[in-house]
């Protein structure tokens, strides 16, 4: 990771990082097709593994390190073995299961399009606009080693102080939400 | 950041990186085979039982012996697994050991001030593989990754008890982090840092965290890592008595010889990251007269592996000393009593913290946060109670039957 950042101190985005990306991307594409066309419900849950591990190194290309390892500790580390631990307390079949498919099939369809133009309009909206100065937070390595983290830090707990905390209401409500749908009485 | 890695990377810079990996590996696999040894006999002692004692002075090479032996057996395959996930998981559980201890500083002068850069073939570094910046993250991360290994295991043999040791693990292994996590965060508080190297600079002369944290924090945290080691007495997902041998059932040969390694290999870096965390790491009394290789690395090795033994012991005590809990015991003392006490403990501490840079009387500060804290939990406790209280009224046992039939 060191070695990363080193060696893209003067560029932003160059050309080693630019390969290892589009590896990864189609990586990451090809096992985000599979999660959803594999007929064993814990190799789904693994394909999501790939997807978002995959989204981690892509963290790590744009050197932030902090964010990479809180998509590894959270995603992997917690969401996924969640999902396998609900999938083995209840089923967990080795082999193919044909009843994984079901008939919303066009309602999946209509939402990944329109996701993919949300994202898509957004991207291309904002196409050569916006530069991203990873320079910026390449100075805080001397300054105790932590200053990207740091920086991280006070945009979260400072700038974006209230949807930080209206972001974790809302999981608070999800959270609220589960308990009541999952208890009987 | 590791002071090799800042300027250009020429073929030497990669020379050394490659040297201390290799290092990394072989020590690590050296001291892996001698705490299995350490464990057999130190268990038989506390049995009074003799031990491993054919192979070898002492019965040294035993671990040896048995890694050749299980090389050479029959690899056994259950016909109703999973192939591919099958041969993954011991990779999965051995992976993550090995890679937690590349961010572990093992030597390397933090006296006076230094930040444990030492001298090497003239290039100056660290004596660790790599110094992230977010190191004990990294820790962390790698630490809940490791639960993969032994989830799919259990459920990829395609049997009764491996999946429910695995179903177990997953469990333990998520609640337990947390704990670990809390008591950790108080760690970073007094470091001001994630990275493993600020962390033990930061403790140098003495202000080992074990007490600027006063105690609480490290127990939690020895605790929570024997439960996320699965070692006894948290050893529920191998409990022999009630499931075999656990998530391991199934295997056989080289692959059951990959967990044991992990289980083992996990075992010294978890007592490195204790180390590291609270005890200051290779940290020690070092004196100013003596030649740079005795102070950059023979004091600082000699003090890293001390420490290191202490905890190697105690996990070797615990095992032979306490009965195993059972599973709500482990629930509850997780979720009903470590997380709360870390979080309390954690919210006390950032008191005091703000209180002394805020100028406050550090005293009142902290009084006041452990009252608020003390108060907040019997607030949550007792509304606990009356919604218990609530559902034992509101469950007519006439209902029940009717569900029932």
């Amino acid at each position: 990771m060191s070695l990363l950042a080193a060696a893209s101190a003067t560029t932003t985005f160059d050309v080693p990082a630019n390969v290892v990306f589009a590896v990864l991307a189609v990586g990451m594409v090809t096992a985000a097709i599979r999660v959803v066309t594999t007929k064993n419900i814990v190799h789904a849950a693994l394909w999501l593994v790939v997807v978002l591990g995959g989204n981690g190194i892509v963290y790590l290309l744009l050197q932030a390190e902090f964010v990479a390892m809180t998509q590894f500790l959270v995603y992997l580390g917690a969401i996924i073995v969640l999902f396998l631990f609900g999938i083995m307390l209840t089923r967990a079949p080795l082999g193919r299961s044909d009843d994984l498919d079901n008939n919303q099939r066009p309602l999946g369809v209509l939402v990944g399009v329109v996701l993919l133009a949300v994202v898509g309009f957004s991207l291309a909206r904002q196409w050569g606009r916006d530069t991203l100065s990873f320079a910026a937070y390449q100075g805080g390595g001397a300054a105790g080693g932590n200053g990207r983290t740091q920086a991280l830090a006070n945009s979260i707990f400072g700038e974006y102080l209230i949807p930080f905390e209206v972001v974790s209401v809302l999981l608070l409500a999800a959270l609220i939400g589960a308990i009541v749908l999952a208890r009987r009485d | 950041m590791d002071p090799l890695l800042s300027g250009g990377i020429g073929l030497s810079e990669i020379l050394i990186v490659l040297l201390k990996v290799v290092v990394a590996f072989a020590g690590l696999m050296v001291g892996v085979m001698a705490m299995v040894w350490f464990e057999r006999k130190l268990v038989a002692d506390m049995q009074n039982r003799i031990g491993p004692n054919r192979a070898g002075p002492f019965g040294i090479l035993q671990t040896l012996a048995d890694g050749i032996k299980l090389f050479f057996k029959e690899d056994l395959q259950p016909e109703r697994s999973d192939p591919f996930v099958f041969k993954l998981a011991p990779y999965l559980a051995l992976v993550p050991a090995f890679l937690v201890f590349t961010v572990i500083p093992i030597a390397g002068n933090f006296s006076d001030g230094q930040d444990g850069v030492v001298t090497l073939f003239g290039h100056e570094t660290l004596m660790q593989v790599a110094d992230p910046q977010m190191g004990i993250l990294f820790v962390l991360a790698m630490s809940s990754v490791a639960v993969y290994g032994v989830m799919l295991a259990g459920w990829s043999s395609g049997s009764k008890y491996p999946l429910l040791g695995s179903v177990r693990a997953s469990a333990q292994m998520v609640s337990y982090e947390a704990a670990l996590g809390l008591s950790v965060a108080t760690v970073l508080l007094f470091a001001g840092t994630l990275s493993t190297n600020g962390i033990v600079a930061s403790q140098a002369g003495w202000r080992w965290n074990i007490w600027m944290t006063l105690l609480v924090p490290f127990v939690v945290f020895v605790i929570a890592a024997t439960a996320e080691l699965n070692r006894p007495p948290f050893d529920l997902v191998e409990a022999e008595q009630e499931l075999v041998g656990g998530f391991h059932t199934e295997y056989s040969s080289i692959r059951f010889a990959l967990f044991f390694l992990a289980e083992f290999m996990n075992t010294v870096t978890m007592s490195a990251v204790i180390v590291t965390l609270f005890l200051g790491g290779p940290s020690g009394p070092i004196p100013s007269g003596a030649p740079g290789w005795v102070q950059d690395f023979l004091l600082p090795l000699i003090y890293f592996f001390a420490k290191l033994l202490v905890f190697l012991f105690v996990f070797v005590w615990f095992r032979a000393t306490l009965p195993r809990f059972r599973y709500d015991q482990l629930m509850d003392l997780g979720w009903k009593f470590l997380i709360p006490l870390a979080l309390g403990w954690f919210l006390i501490l950032t008191a005091i913290k703000v209180a002394r840079d805020q100028g406050w009387n550090p005293v009142v500060a902290g009084a006041v946060a452990a009252l608020a804290v003390v108060v907040g939990g019997l607030l949550l406790r007792s509304s606990i109670r009356a919604a218990e209280d609530k559902d034992f009224d509101a469950v007519d046992p006439a209902d029940l039957d009717g569900a029932g039939a």
